[in-house]
Parts: C-alpha cells; sequence; structure tokens
C-alpha cells in the first residue's frame, strides 16, 4: 500500500470561520495505482491533492493522519515535510505553463532546483534527456526560456522535472484542463507511461474531466461537500456507480468527451451545501431522491463489495 | 485557473453561493478598523486636514504680517517662533497646511480627471485612439515635471494657488493614465461588458456604470498618491521662488526660510516645521493607501 | 524587438520636438510680452551693452518675420547649438554657462540614483517577508519618500554641517581655490560634494526600497515560487530567483523615476548653493534670464530623453525574454 490517509480533516481559515473542506477522508492508494479524483469545483479535491504535499497558509490541518510506504507523513509540521517533497511526494501543478522561472533557462532550473535538494545535476544528466525524448521533447529545451516554448511543451517538462527523482507519490493537479483535447491525450498517456516504467509508484490525477480520467485510471474516487462519496475501479464508477450523487454525476455527462465544466451540474438540481458551517449527516441529503430520515446521520464509507466503497445508506 | 486554493474566491465557493455587495462591504470595512496603517495614516491626515481648516480662524492677524519680535525662538506666545521680520510661524503654518491641501486638491483633482479619462479611454477604445493616447501619454510621460513646470509659470506675472494646481495637474497625470488603462483593458473584455456594449450603450455610459464602479478602490488610491504628488512638486515650485504671490503655504515657508539665511542664522524653527508638514501630509497618505491596498486586496490581508 | 527600440526613438524624438516647441512658443505667446519686459528689467549696469542686447534680441526674436519662419531659424539656431546669449552674464553665450553647470549636477545625480538604486533594492529584497523588518522598513521607506529634497538637505546641512560643523554647506567647492587639478582642489570638491549626495541619496533610498519589497512580494507569490516551494526548495533559492525577477521591473523603474530624482537633484543645489543646473535655474529666474532659463529647459529634456534610452536598451540587454526575442529565437 503506498498511501493511506486516515479520517484527514483539513480547513481553510477564513474571516467568517473555518471552512471545512476536507472533512474526515479516508482512502487507501495500491502501489501502482493511478486514483482519478473528481467531483464537482468546491468539493475539495484541490484542497485533498495540496494537502498530501504542501499546505498553504490559511490552510490548517485539524485530524487524521497520512501514511506514505509505511511512514508517517507530517503534513502539519512544514520542517518535517521538507525531505519527503519531490523526493517521496511530487507535484504536477494546475499552472504548469508558469511554473518556470521565466528568467532562467529551464536547463539551469532544474539543476538549481537538483542541486538545492541535493541531487547532482551530473548524475542524472543522461536520465533528464532520456525522459525529454520520451515525451517527445528535444533536449535542446534545456537550453531555451520557458518564453521559447509552448504551453504543451512547458506542461511536459514539467511532468519530467517533477517526476525526475521517480516519487512514490505524484499528484497531478487538473494538469489537462488547460490544454487541448489532443494535448490532453497525449499528456495524460504520458503519465500512464511513467507508471508503466515505474517512475512513479502511484498517482492521485486531480480532474474535473470524468471521461478523461475514465480511459488512464485505475480507480477513481468522487468527492461531495468535503467528503468521500464512492472509490471505485473507474469502470464501475462509470458503467455501475452505486452512490446516488455518483450517478447523477455520470448521467448528467451528456457523453464521453464532455467535462463538468466549472462543477455546473445542469442535472443536479441545487447546489451543494456551504463549507462553512455544513450539514450534520449526509452532505448530499438536500438535492437527493433517495434520501430518508437516517440520512441526518453521516453515512460511513464502507466497501460495498472488493475494491468498492461507498458512502450511502442506501447502499449499505 | 480559478481554483488557486486559499484565495478566498474559493473559500467563497466552498462557502455556498455569495458574495453579495453588502457582505463585501461588511466584510471591507471588518479589515479597514483592523487595519493599523490605514487608521494611522487617516488619522494624521485628518487631524493636519482639520488644523488647516480651524487653525486659521484663531489666527487674529494674517499669516505674513510683521506681528512680534523679531527672530524669536518658539515661546508660548508665539509657539513655533517668529521669523527674521517678525512674522509668526504657528500662523504661516496653519495657513500654509490649508494652501497645501488645496493644492493637492487642484493639482491631483486635474491629474486624476486627465489621467482616468485618458486611461479609460484608451483602455476601453483600444485600437487607434489607444495607440494615440498612449503616445501622448508616455511623451508627457518622459518630461521632467518640474523642469517644464518652472519654464512655463517663470513667465507667469501673477500666480495663484488655482493656476499653479491646473498646471501641476496638467504635467502629472500620465502614470495614473497608464494604471488606469491597464485596469480598464482587462475588465472591457468582461462578460458584462460585452452585455453593455452588445445592448448598445453608449460608451461614456458603459465607462461611467460597468467599469469605473468595478475599479473604484483603484481609483481612490490613484487620487491619493497624484494628491501626494501634487503636494510635492507644488512645494518644489514655491522653493524655488515660483509660487503663489503673496501667498503662504509651507513650500513658500521653506522658500523664505533659505532665502534669508535661517540655516546660517541657526533658526530651525522656521525651516523644520514646514518640511514636517508636508512630509507628515504625503508620508501618512502613502502609508494609508498601503492601508487601503491591504483592505481592498485579499492577496494582501493578514489572518 | 527592432520595432520597439524603434518605437521607443520615436516616442523620445517626439517628445524633443514637443519640447522645443514648447520652448519656443512661452516667450511668444505668454501675455504680457515678456522679452521687453525681461531686457527692461536685464540688470546690465552698461547702456552701451543693453543697446546691443536690445539689437540682438530683436534679431533672434525676429519679431518682424512671419511665425514659421521664426520657428523654423530657431530649429536651424538649435542645430548649431546656439541657444542665445545671456543677459546676466552678458555676452557669455547660454551653451557655454549652462556646459560649465552641468558636470556637478552629473557629478551629482549619478552616483545618488545608481548607488541609492542598489543599496535600496537590497534593503527592500531583505525587507519583503520579514515581518518585523517589514512593519518598520516599509514606513520609513514610505516617510523617505514624501519627504520634499530640499526640506532633508536643509536639515542635513543644519545638522551635519552648521551644528556638528564637519562639512561644508555652500558651494562646489572652496571659494578660495582655483579651478586645477591638485589634491587641494579635488578634497575640497569632494568635502562640498558629500552632503548634496547624501541628502538626495537617503530620499531616493525610500522609494527603491519600497518598490522592492512590493516586486519581490509579488515574486514570491508567483506561481514558479510556488511550484518550487512545493517541491522542497529552500527559501533561498527561491527568494534568489524572485529578487532577480524583481529587478527587472525595477530598472524600468529606474527611467520612471528620473525626472523625480533629477528635480529631486535641483532643489538640492539650491540648499546647499551647488554650483550645477538647479543654482544655475534659480539665478536665471532671479535675473528673469530667459534664455539661460529656456537652455537649461532644453538641455534638460535632452539629458533626460538620452537617458531613458540608455535604460530601455539595458533593459533589452538584460531580461532574457526580451533578450532572446530580439536574437529570433524559437518563440
Amino acid at each position: 500500500m503506498t498511501l493511506r490517509v486516515n479520517d484527514l480533516k483539513v480547513y481553510y481559515q477564513t474571516l467568517r470561520g473555518d471552512v471545512h473542506a476536507l472533512d474526515g477522508v479516508t482512502f487507501d492508494l495500491a502501489d501502482g495505482e493511478i486514483m482519478g479524483l473528481a467531483g464537482e469545483s468546491g468539493c475539495g479535491k484541490t484542497t485533498l491533492g495540496k494537502s498530501l504535499i504542501r499546505l498553504d497558509s490559511r490552510m490548517r490541518h485539524i485530524g487524521g493522519t497520512i501514511e506514505l510506504d509505511g511512514k508517517d507523513v507530517p503534513i502539519a509540521d512544514e520542517k518535517a515535510m521538507v525531505p519527503l517533497r519531490y523526493h517521496e511526494i511530487s507535484l504536477i501543478p494546475q499552472y504548469a505553463m508558469s511554473a518556470l522561472n521565466p528568467t532562467r533557462k529551464i536547463g539551469r532550473m532544474i539543476n538549481d532546483l537538483l542541486r538545492a535538494r541535493g541531487v547532482r545535476p551530473a548524475d542524472i544528466a543522461d536520465e533528464l534527456k532520456r525522459r525529454l525524448e520520451l515525451v517527445g521533447l528535444d533536449t535542446d529545451v534545456l537550453d531555451r526560456f520557458p518564453i521559447e516554448l509552448s504551453g504543451g511543451m512547458k506542461q511536459r517538462v514539467v511532468m519530467v522535472m517533477s517526476t525526475l527523482l521517480n516519487p512514490s507519490l505524484l499528484i497531478a493537479d487538473e494538469v489537462t484542463s488547460a490544454l487541448d483535447v489532443s494535448t490532453q491525450r497525449a499528456v495524460a498517456e504520458s503519465l500512464v507511461e511513467f507508471r508503466d516504467r515505474e517512475y512513479i509508484k502511484s498517482m492521485v490525477f486531480v480532474t474535473h474531466d470524468i471521461s478523461l480520467v475514465y480511459q488512464m485510471a485505475d480507480t477513481i474516487m468522487v468527492m461531495y461537500a468535503g467528503h468521500i462519496v464512492e472509490k471505485a475501479s473507474a469502470s464501475t464508477i462509470v458503467n455501475a456507480p452505486r452512490h446516488p450523487y455518483t450517478q447523477m454525476l455520470i448521467s448528467a455527462l451528456p457523453e464521453v468527451g464532455s467535462t463538468t465544466e466549472q462543477g455546473r451540474l445542469e442535472g443536479i438540481p441545487g447546489t451543494p451545501p456551504g463549507l462553512l458551517n455544513p450539514p450534520t449527516g449526509c452532505r448530499f441529503k438536500d438535492r437527493c431522491p433517495l434520501a430518508f430520515a437516517k440520512c441526518a446521520e453521516r453515512p460511513p464509507l464502507v466497501e460495498i463489495e472488493p475494491g468498492h466503497w461507498a458512502a450511502c445508506w442506501k447502499t449499505g | 485557473m480559478s481554483e488557486i486554493a486559499g484565495a478566498p474566491g474559493t473559500a467563497d465557493a466552498a462557502g455556498g453561493p455569495e458574495p453579495t455587495t453588502e457582505r463585501k462591504t461588511s466584510e471591507v470595512l471588518h479589515f479597514a478598523v483592523r487595519n493599523p496603517k490605514l487608521l494611522i495614516g487617516l488619522g494624521i491626515v485628518l487631524s493636519l486636514l482639520l488644523l488647516g481648516i480651524i487653525g486659521p480662524l484663531f489666527i487674529e492677524h494674517g499669516p505674513n504680517e510683521y506681528v512680534g519680535p523679531k527672530s524669536q525662538p518658539p515661546s508660548g506666545e508665539y509657539w513655533l517662533g517668529t521669523t527674521s521680520f517678525g512674522q509668526d510661524i504657528w500662523a504661516q503654518f496653519v495657513f500654509g497646511l490649508r494652501a497645501t491641501f488645496l493644492i493637492g486638491v487642484f493639482g491631483g483633482g486635474v491629474a486624476f480627471v486627465i489621467g482616468t479619462t485618458v486611461g479609460f479611454v484608451a483602455g476601453y477604445k483600444g485600437g487607434i485612439v489607444d495607440e494615440i493616447l498612449n503616445m501622448l501619454t508616455n511623451v508627457v510621460l518622459v518630461l521632467p515635471a518640474l523642469v517644464v513646470l518652472i519654464v512655463i509659470t517663470a513667465y507667469l506675472e501673477v500666480r495663484g494657488v488655482f493656476i499653479q494646481g491646473v498646471f501641476i495637474g496638467l504635467t502629472s497625470w500620465p502614470w495614473a493614465a497608464r494604471a488606469v488603462r491597464s485596469q480598464a483593458l482587462s475588465l472591457s473584455t468582461r462578460d458584462y461588458v460585452d452585455l453593455a456594449r452588445l445592448s448598445g450603450r453608449r460608451t461614456w455610459r458603459i465607462i461611467t456604470t460597468e467599469i469605473a464602479p468595478n475599479m473604484s478602490s483603484y481609483l481612490v488610491m490613484s487620487f491619493i498618491l497624484l494628491f501626494g504628488g501634487s503636494i510635492l512638486i507644488a512645494a518644489g515650485l514655491d522653493f524655488i521662488g515660483l509660487g503663489p504671490t503673496n501667498g503662504v503655504s509651507l513650500g513658500l515657508m521653506l522658500e523664505s526660510a533659505m532665502k534669508w539665511s535661517s540655516l546660517y542664522l541657526g533658526m530651525w524653527w522656521w525651516f523644520i516645521p514646514p518640511g514636517l508638514g508636508i512630509t507628515a501630509i504625503v508620508g501618512s497618505l502613502y502609508i494609508l493607501n498601503v492601508g487601503l491596498d491591504e483592505v481592498f486586496n485579499p492577496k494582501l490581508r493578514e489572518l | 524587438m527592432w520595432r520597439y527600440i524603434g518605437r521607443k526613438l520615436f516616442v523620445y524624438l517626439l517628445t524633443f520636438v514637443i519640447a522645443v516647441t514648447i520652448n519656443w512658443m512661452i516667450p511668444r505667446f505668454m501675455p504680457g510680452d515678456p522679452v521687453r519686459s525681461m531686457l527692461s528689467r536685464a540688470s546690465v549696469g552698461n547702456p552701451e551693452a543693453l543697446q546691443r542686447m536690445n539689437e540682438y534680441y530683436t534679431g533672434v526674436f525676429g519679431l518682424d518675420t512671419p511665425l514659421h519662419e521664426q520657428y523654423l531659424s530657431f530649429w536651424a539656431n538649435l542645430f548649431r547649438g546656439d541657444l542665445g546669449v545671456s543677459v546676466m552674464l552678458y555676452p557669455q553665450p547660454v551653451l557655454d554657462i549652462i556646459l560649465r553647470a552641468v558636470p556637478f549636477t552629473l557629478g551629482l545625480l549619478l552616483p545618488s540614483i545608481i548607488l541609492s538604486w542598489i543599496v535600496g533594492n537590497r534593503i527592500g529584497a531583505f525587507a519583503a517577508r520579514k515581518k518585523l523588518l517589514d512593519n518598520t522598513i516599509l514606513p520609513v521607506g514610505y516617510i523617505l519618500t514624501a519627504m520634499p529634497y530640499m526640506w532633508l538637505a536643509l536639515l542635513l546641512a543644519w545638522s551635519l554641517g552648521i551644528v556638528a560643523g564637519v562639512l561644508p554647506t555652500a558651494g562646489g567647492y572652496s571659494p578660495s581655490l582655483r579651478v586645477e587639478f591638485s589634491w587641494l582642489f579635488i578634497s575640497s570638491l569632494l568635502t562640498h560634494w558629500v552632503l548634496p549626495f547624501l541628502s538626495m541619496f537617503v530620499v531616493a533610498l525610500g522609494g527603491w526600497a519600497i518598490g522592492m519589497r512590493n516586486m519581490i512580494i509579488y515574486e514570491l507569490e508567483a506561481d514558479y515560487s510556488n511550484y518550487l516551494q512545493a517541491l522542497g526548495a529552500p527559501t533561498r533559492l527561491i527568494r534568489r530567483y524572485a529578487f532577480r525577477n524583481a529587478m527587472l521591473p525595477q530598472i524600468t523603474g529606474l527611467a520612471v523615476q528620473l525626472g523625480t530624482v533629477l528635480s529631486g537633484a535641483l532643489l538640492t543645489e539650491i540648499v546647499f548653493n551647488y554650483p550645477g543646473l538647479g543654482t544655475l535655474i534659480l539665478q536665471a529666474l532671479n535675473n528673469r534670464d530667459f534664455f539661460v532659463l529656456q537652455g537649461t529647459f532644453l538641455f534638460v529634456v535632452v539629458g533626460v530623453l538620452i537617458a531613458n534610452f540608455i535604460i530601455d536598451i539595458v533593459y533589452v540587454l538584460v531580461d532574457p525574454r526580451t533578450r532572446v526575442q530580439m536574437t529570433g529565437g524559437a518563440a
């Protein structure tokens, strides 16, 4: 088991109180598993992705644990996290297009980073070139400034850079949302290839694009309003979802290739609850056609069949 | 792109459908009353303004009248002492404060009107209009304002605060135009502006009803900077001897202090108050502006 | 990229033409016939000289020729380097008088601009994101920029010059010395330079420190900084990147601030009676010597334009983004 997250709670501190962005999240990620993390915007998926590598200044770790390869990941301890970052846990950010220092040649930036993380650039230079070629880049991009590269090229540079030290866990945060459809495909395929070549052991792929994640991920986890509602193999989620929210989410997709743009689901009436003072019990109950009295209690995430978890009183 | 967790936008999205204007206003107020920079800056500016408005009412003689003994250091009777000619420096100071605020309003006001108009029109219209206005802005920007003002005002036989303000305004608007232009440019591509344009509203109406209100905090801050800048330029002109004829201002006080060798006579009470007054007004305006920026710009807020 | 430089050059050329035109127009279109009033008040004792001046100025202003001819001959004189003849120092050419003052102004201006820029950037970078320092340096910086140049000059002259008596407060060198290349003269030059330099340096410092602080905070929030942080890069590396990137807009800032700093130099010179352009302007005003005044104006404008152009070129060379585009990169 690569990653084991247990009852993780991370809140945003705001003026009006805590926003319960992650409110008790429990899941495992197996070796070699690529997990798609889906849900409407504001459901906590990006917060979860960030929590695994670096909390920003407004995020507070309230409770719960994370274990990576059997070792504790002390997310609240900024200092203790540093050795894990890049070496064990790495990130392809949402903003990959602008993740490179605009005034530094790409090769120099990579070397600066490697040296700062205690790796001799010379030891890894050949591997770097091999991987650049693998994603279809000429090795002379290393002598270029970011402004000389197209968006897709920058994205691929960041992909290679982020995974250069063979991390156990890679978090890919909405990496495809800024790309056109054919580039999206190529990026997704490269990421799968990275896993197959064991550059990365496992991956959390945060996205709002279920059809894309269906093609590349082994499993899909669906979140709603800071809770996990369902996790299962990609085909199960898409073809035989059990949680009413997942069912509506999937049926709201007109056809493969479309996305849940900006989290606007025409098919589901109502809006997600505010997370400032979230309702008790099941958070979907106000929009759920199947809701009944018991939904006032929070349904636990239970394994309803091997490898298939759902949090709903009706499925248990 | 908008999903930068931690930015208030995300927190709001997670917190349900908001934010209403009312909520925004109360939030701004919440930060405003807790921002020391804003409070201190505003406090100093307002007290000096009050002093400039009320102070002269308690002074029976004109600021330039020769009322007392010559070259007296500060005393109970003459709080800030007297000049070599026996003028009351306190009286000059409070009248000077008034004039300084006036020149800030005139100069800053004219510059603000020109700068924002040029900026809005250039940013909103784009194309050839933008090109021409941009060129004009750049030309005025590279001309050193004080030197231009010296040459122009040197030829004026009679100079008043109002004329001085107009000329200062005419030379100090370019950076504001640039700043407003870039803001207007980004706003003019928003949906609601497109909608207004499609519905056939007049350019001027769109600018005043759709674009300007959405950058009001930015405009306030620009005006404050222009206000402070005008005061400094006016002080420079006054100091060279191109201030209002027979007027009184903090800059003119510095000029006469310099001209009549207060430095060598050791009359520190003559040249310290006017400079201190200018520095206090402009400095607190700047600090007030930083405070405003922190209040209006969520990214700069500290929790 | 050559297009960029071409555009800049065009703007500067246009500015120059406009400045010259303003210069030509002012004495001709201002109410009250300033030329006559100048001549009538001219402090020239010798009536014969006055007579010659009258003839000269009537010739220069060509008051009986059509306006466009006056305008063209104005330009022609300009290109011959003829800025007219001074009234207060008749019959010295204005150009000579200005050229005598320029070295003093430049000697004050260049070191104070460059040093305040370098030191201010360092201080600003140091202050950014260190709460305690930020809360002290930021207000101090704003108060410094809010100070009228001449006031700080007065304060320094009074405290260091008059009260402490360690440095001279007036003139460019000791009046008892002849201008020569001797140790005595140079040391006198230097001691007279210290206070005006210092007061300009200090006022300008605040602005640069604030600018740098704001730019660095912006850069530290940029995506590349976040990315490096997420990958565990040490603060040292991130700050180094931020500093380098924040320097670039500060170079542009140098061009923007030029006018302000120059005004500051003129005002500071007046306080110290430093024999540069500022003091010259004051003398010209007091003697109503409009030829010197206008010549100085043109000279200053040309100087500012040249400086702006130099800064543009430096920027293009220093910023890899523009440099790459200029050498025809792949983008």
